[in-house]
């Protein structure tokens, strides 16, 4: 359809199986199917995406929208040490550097993690252990990947959090997680994911549990450290404030699938789909007109169980109607190019969608 | 560290001191509220009035409660002299007084009870510990499969199947039937480790067994607790092994609340395992309770009730320092 993947941060309109694409994380069609007594919960269905190294994906969309799920599914988390649970149903390509991650023996994909890709979860202080010293639990990431006695692996500890301007390292080192604050630990965190030089490192929600004066910081150092090791990064959140001048693409989550991506700046200030007007009309921004009120997404997220026929926003979506033949409520939307390299998945037309957003959204923002 | 070591000895005193006054006020003033008579019950029914007056000179039973209580405090560290004029009888250091029945110092008994007692605490609570906590965890891994059904099955049983009962068919199977383990009746510091171990061994597993189901329980219960923590799946996404996850990071979180029960049943088993020692005959100090209850052995009960709040107390204590070891986020003092 496209040249996707000669430009950076190609977003990979999904195509058929090919091995080994270009791309340096390339993620095809991806299911992740959880199967519960009330019946199979979808919680990713259907999510191709591709990224290079060196540059920045935020996946964007509101709780249960299927954002952690892909990630904790990248990472090979659904399916290590689920004791006795029904286990997840993934299937898919993931496609890590040349290597299928689905289907590759799991402790070839054990080895991968904290080396390879690395996490950084969200709330830092039950992330952490709380019997181990920050040193302890950064000394055990980096010596399951290298072959070096504890007090090289010390010193890069110290190193690693000197390097994320954690004052005082050398002491700091062996402080335990609750003696840390909110945006120390968080910076342990990070400085645990990137001990070992990762190319893939997944921010979920790095900065929902912290002080709001804590976020920029903890941004910008993500920002820095992905200049400074070239690392791809995907960086999950609800809050497109987060991610909007951070990624250099944003991909638009409900209901376990995409239903918008494209260049952040596109998606951002061309959004073409009603559930990103949505996210944008409920985000508090200082240049508005404080008499405007935030516009709210009406109605709850949809159950994963039972996802609505046709599109899944179709409940909440103000222009539902305006599509023919209820083509809405039966039929679901796929991506389609809306833009260079951005793609939206809705019934409205092309004229439509414009003409909404220039004459009704756009203003009120 | 220090201080605070030095603030929870003192609390274990005090609290022992009080169990004392009120055990002792109990045991003393029940008789006398009975209408019983101490020295009676000491000297025997066929004694002369004479000789009871003797007695209850001697043991100054006549002194106010708080004045009686004083000497048998005193008595612990001290020793004491019970004296009737000339008739002094001089009781060592720790003085815990004289049985009513066979005349002897309670401390002879409390020591001679004491090492079989604690040679039953000790086999066991390894068997149990190590037992409880490998099922647990193996139920918690496998949890919903065959193994961990069945496993709590038989936990649910060994926690209903009461000591006398899961005791006399051990017996009666190893020792009466089959003979493959002999029972010495009347176990003393004096028969060899090979005759302790013997006679011990269905104890230990009988004992064992009733605490180890408790055990696999609370350790399958909080095994599943901390596997759903954020901080295993962030050993796993560091790469971690299976192995070093449910070691290190999980298990070690949950011996926590392990730990809290073992301290707990480690120190109510020292005072005296009463069912396993009546139904095995063992002479401990739980069999030396239970004789003395019967036999209104007042000075006897007394000792024992004291030795178990003592080991209470300081289990206690041991698992309140151990905490601290386990969980930096416990700060003392």
């Amino acid at each position: 359809m496209t040249d996707l993947n000669k430009t950076g941060a190609a977003l990979g309109e999904p195509v058929s199986a090919s091995p080994a694409p270009s791309a340096f994380l390339e993620v095809r069609d991806l299911k992740v199917h959880f199967p519960t007594d009330d019946g199979l919960v979808k919680s990713v269905d259907g999510l191709s995406f591709s990224l290079e190294k060196g540059k920045t994906l935020g996946i964007v969309g509101e709780s249960g929208s299927g954002k952690s799920v892909t990630s904790l599914g990248i990472m090979g988390l659904h399916t290590a040490g689920q004791y006795g649970k029904r286990k997840a149903r993934i299937s898919g390509e993931i496609w890590l550097d040349g290597t299928e991650l689905l289907s590759a023996d799991p402790d070839h994909v054990r080895k991968l993690r904290g080396r390879e890709m690395a996490m950084i979860f969200q709330d830092p202080l039950s992330a952490l252990h709380p019997y181990y010293t920050i040193g302890q639990q950064i000394v055990e990431a980096y010596r399951i990947h290298h072959d070096v006695d504890k007090k090289t692996a010390k010193r890069r500890a110290v190193e690693m959090l000197d390097r994320v301007g954690i004052p005082q390292p050398d002491k700091r080192v062996n402080s335990y997680p609750h003696e840390f604050s909110g945006g120390m630990r968080q910076r342990a965190m990070i400085a645990m994911a990137l001990v070992n030089n990762p190319e893939l490192l997944i921010a979920d929600e790095p900065t929902t549990a912290l002080d709001v004066t804590v976020q920029a910081q903890i941004l910008d150092l993500i920002r820095d450290l992905q200049k400074e090791f070239g690392s791809a990064v995907i960086i999950i959140t609800h809050d497109l404030g987060v991610v909007a001048e951070l990624s250099d693409d944003l991909l638009v989550m409900y209901g376990g699938r995409c239903v918008e991506r494209g260049p952040a700046e596109k998606v951002f200030y061309e959004p073409r789909h009603p559930y990103t007007w949505g996210l944008l009309g409920s985000m508090p921004r200082l240049d508005r007109d404080q008499q405007d009120r935030l516009i709210p997404v009406k109605g709850s997220p949809p159950s994963l169980i039972n996802i609505p026929s046709g599109c899944a926003f179709n409940p909440r979506c103000p222009y539902a109607d305006l599509p023919k033949d209820n083509v809405t409520r039966t039929v679901r939307p796929d991506l389609t190019e809306v833009g260079s390299r951005h793609w939206a998945a809705c019934h409205m037309t092309q004229e439509q969608r414009e003409r909404i957003w220039t004459e009704e959204i756009a203003p009120k923002l | 560290m220090l201080a605070y070591l030095i603030r929870r000895l003192i609390a274990v005193v005090i609290m022992v001191l009080v169990v004392l006054l009120a055990t002792f006020t109990v045991f003393y003033m029940l008789p006398k509220w009975a209408g019983q008579d101490i020295a009676v019950l000491f000297a025997g029914k066929a004694t002369g009035a004479e000789q009871v007056e003797g007695i209850r000179t001697k043991l100054g039973l006549d002194d106010p409660l708080l004045v009686q209580f004083w000497e048998f405090v005193k008595g612990i560290p001290m020793g004491r002299d019970f004296a009737n004029g000339s008739d002094v009888t001089h009781c060592p250091a720790p003085c815990f007084g004289y049985s009513f029945v066979t005349e002897e110092p309670v401390w002879n008994t409390l020591k001679d009870a004491l090492p079989v007692t604690g040679a039953l605490a000790a086999g066991a609570c390894v068997l149990w510990l190590v037992g409880g906590v490998a099922t647990g965890v193996v139920s918690a891994l496998k949890r919903g499969t065959i193994w961990d059904r069945g496993a709590m099955i038989a936990a649910l049983g060994g926690v209903s199947l009461p000591i006398f009962f899961t005791g006399m068919v051990a017996m009666g199977i190893f020792v009466h039937s089959l003979g493959w383990v002999k029972i010495e009746d009347n176990l003393s510091t004096d028969d060899s480790i090979g005759v302790w171990f013997e006679t011990l061994l269905l104890p230990w597993i009988v004992l064992a067994l009733l605490n180890a189901a408790m055990y696999a329980r609370l350790t399958r219960a909080t095994m599943l607790e901390v596997l759903g923590e954020d901080y295993i799946r962030t050993a796993r996404a560091k790469g971690l092994g299976e192995r070093v996850v449910i070691t290190r990071h999980a298990l070690r979180s949950a011996m926590t609340p392990i730990l809290t029960v073992f301290g707990l049943d480690i120190g109510v088993l020292l005072g005296g395992a009463v069912l396993t020692e009546s139904t095995f005959n063992l002479p401990g100090l739980g069999l030396a309770a239970v004789q003395a209850i019967s036999s209104k052995d007042l000075p006897v009960i007394l000792g024992v009730t004291l030795f178990a709040a003592l080991a209470i107390a300081v289990a206690n204590l041991v698992v309140d320092l151990l905490y601290a070891v386990i969980d930096p986020r416990v700060r003392l003092g």
